[in-house]
């Protein structure tokens, strides 16, 4: 369970979050949905901890642990996944250099032994596959060249690799072509089991009719405005955010 | 001069040209423009006495052949060498051939203050290769140079001409390495033929306690390729220089650079390209990691005669600054007096990406891993490029182990 309370967070001084409460039980899977720059990049990436976003106040644990005492390295191996909105070009690394990396620094935390090059590459391949990732993509420098689209599904392809337990989705349908959306959301759907907690960020219905949320929350101006079953979806597509801006402002 | 006695006249005269040179004009210092950043002229090793020929020599550093030529030289002097060279390739040295070999020197600055002047009043075993024409090695030819100064310090100036002939093609493999405390002035001459190709791989490993300096002067006659990887890790004090003169139509050129540095090191990466002739290419790219109190320099100069029309011309100076007290000089330079061209430089001095960072630790990657794979990927790219499997290991094994001092040391 992912606990949220009060969370408060600055920019550079600027506030961002005005406190964010949110419960995410183990099993289910809430949706965020909000206005351009209303805070909801900003809300995954205090979850995941990344340096220059000071919390000013509130707290956020993930299965009693407190989050934001762990280190951004810490959550990754207790199970906290963010899909970038933008995932990073590193020019020179190699994929399977890093997602090796990464699903051993991830199975040594966990207690499990870590996979050799053989038991990796079979793995890494099959995973690929099944996502339509190209196996000529795992021996590039990550992410360096990728499309939008591209870029999304490798998103995908290390969040089946690391197996997490909360995932925390942002915009991962944004890029994607409609073939590449199906696969992808199939690729989450598959992950979702009692045992683990998903935040999706979107701006679109569409990827919520194959990931069906239990919960849906719109966040404007640094809060959450409004929560919801999945039909405030719709309701949102139709409406839009006009009513919680000026409510916001 | 030990080899004196029994050298020909000519290299006798050649010799005596160049120590009168350096007695009249001295040896440049940080007044003189392309010295200004790594000022050795006055540096207590040009006192370092000349090294004697060694008896026997610790070939520790020296890898193993394998298919490779080895030529083996130990404070200047020819070790080893095969007795069977493969077919097309002859080996001489400098005092057994009874002429002086077409355009010996003719690559050097023939006037001003100069350490290959000083090269060519001091080497000992200046050895000459010649690949005839058409000739197509399959293995590379490696030359290693290594510094031995177990007791006091000494000096030596290893010399290689290399003539290819036309559509000739090969690779050449140079390795600096030693132990003690010496200075090691190397020049090499290097001239490519129309259409003839070399790959020529430089791994800079001397001793920490070494001061290394090597010109290559090339010259590319029409249609010729020269593709280089640099690597530079060794040394208190290096300074490798690029000399390439593009003399015919559509020769390319590339140099691809990396060096590593630490604690007090200083690397000097300086390269001056001469494009004489229409339709020729030149590549340079130069990476680097500074740790520590290091200092890196890169001068990069390219001119471009009026005669080069349709010159293709870029340089790049990337370095990755790993302390506050680390720096790093670059200076890229166009001059260009044609007026069809495309040329192109930069420098970037920049930290670690902090984006590519978290990116990697939000994968449960730890902190000093993640920042270990950026730097490895940083400077491991250059050594990509060599197309020789055990060559490149070589070269990233030599790499790695440098990097990983930075990691103990961070
Ligand atoms: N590094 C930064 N410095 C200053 N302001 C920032 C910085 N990063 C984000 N912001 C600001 O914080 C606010 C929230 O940004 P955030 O990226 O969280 O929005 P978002 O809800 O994810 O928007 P989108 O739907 O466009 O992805 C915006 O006003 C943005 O300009
Ligand atoms: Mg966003």
């Amino acid at each position: 369970m992912l606990e949220i309370k009060n969370l408060q967070a600055t920019i550079d001084g600027k506030e961002i979050l005005k406190g964010i409460d949110l419960v995410i039980p183990d099993g289910e899977v809430h949706a965020i949905m909000g206005p351009n720059g209303s805070g909801k990049s900003t809300l995954s990436y205090v979850l995941a901890g990344r340096d220059g976003y000071q919390v000013t106040g509130g707290s956020a644990h993930y299965r009693g642990q407190d989050l934001l005492a762990l280190n951004t390295e810490e959550r990754a191996r207790l199970g906290v996944f963010l899909a970038f909105q933008y995932p990073v070009e590193i020019p020179g690394v190699t994929g399977i250099n890093f997602l090796k990396t990464a699903v051993n620094a991830v199975r040594r935390s966990r207690g499990e032994s870590e996979l050799d090059a053989m038991q990796f590459l079979k793995l890494a391949r099959k995973k690929a596959k099944e996502l339509g990732v190209g196996e000529e993509m795992l021996r590039r420098a990550v992410n360096t060249g990728f499309s939008g689209g591209e870029k999304k599904r490798y998103e995908a392809l290390q969040m089946a690799l690391l197996e997490p337990s909360l995932l925390i989705l942002d915009e991962t349908d944004s890029g994607l072509d409609i073939d590449a959306l199906k696969v992808v959301s199939e690729g989450v759907v598959a992950l979702r089991s009692p045992k683990r907690a998903m935040l999706v960020i979107t701006h679109y219905q569409r990827i919520l009719d194959y990931i069906i949320p239990d919960r849906v929350h719109v966040l404007a101006g640094g809060k959450i405005v409004q929560s919801g079953s999945k039909e405030l979806a719709q309701e949102l597509e139709r409406t839009g955010y006009a009513q919680f801006t000026g409510q916001a402002a | 001069m030990s080899s004196a006695l029994s050298s020909p006249a000519w290299l006798q005269s050649l010799r005596q040209t160049a120590r009168d040179r350096l007695e009249s004009d001295g040896l440049p210092g940080r007044r003189d423009e392309a010295w200004k950043y790594t000022d050795v002229g006055r540096l207590e090793v040009m006192a370092y006495p000349l090294a004697e020929r060694p008896g026997s020599p610790d070939l520790t550093a020296a890898p193993a052949s394998g298919e490779r030529t080895q030529l083996i030289l130990v404070n200047g002097f020819l070790h080893s060498a095969p007795a069977q060279l493969p077919a097309g390739v002859s080996l001489t040295r400098l005092q057994d051939a009874q002429e002086v070999p077409a355009l010996l020197g003719r690559l050097l600055p023939e006037q001003g203050k100069s350490f290959a002047t000083m090269n060519s009043a001091l080497f000992e075993d200046g050895l000459v290769l010649q690949i005839e024409a058409h000739t197509d090695l399959e293995h590379p030819i490696e030359l290693i140079s290594l510094g031995q100064a177990d007791g006091p310090p000494v000096a030596f100036h290893p010399r290689l001409l290399l003539v290819m002939g036309k559509g000739a093609r090969a690779t050449l493999v140079e390795r600096h390495a030693g132990q003690g405390q010496y200075f090691s002035n190397s020049v090499a001459e290097l001239l490519l033929a129309e259409d003839s190709c070399l790959s020529h791989y430089v791994l800079q490993d001397e001793a920490m306690t070494a001061v290394h300096l090597a010109l290559t002067a090339l010259r590319q006659d029409r249609g010729s390729r020269y593709q280089a990887v640099l690597v530079q890790t060794g040394g208190r004090l290096s300074r490798h220089e690029m000399l390439p003169f593009l003399e015919g139509e559509g020769a390319s050129f590339s140099i691809e650079g990396a060096y590593v540095a630490r604690d007090q090191q200083h690397i000097d990466n300086t390269t001056f390209v001469v494009h004489r002739a229409p339709g020729c290419q030149s590549q340079q790219v130069f990476k680097g990691v500074l740790a520590e109190a290091s200092r890196g320099v890169f001068q990069g100069s390219v001119l471009v005669e009026r005669t080069a029309q349709k010159t293709n011309a870029h340089q790049l100076s990337k370095a990755l600054l790993l302390s506050d007290r680390a720096e790093m000089d670059a200076k890229p330079e166009l001059e260009i007096y044609a007026d069809d061209v495309k040329c192109g430089h930069g420098a970037t001095i920049g930290d670690i990406d902090e984006n590519a960072l978290f990116y990697l630790r939000a994968r449960g990657i730890d902190d000093k891993t993640a920042r270990q794979l950026l730097i490895n990927a940083f400077v491991a790219e250059v050594v990509e490029s060599i197309a020789d499997d055990s060559v490149r290991a070589a070269f990233l094994a030599a790499l790695a182990q440098h990097l990983s001092h930075l990691e103990a040391t961070a």
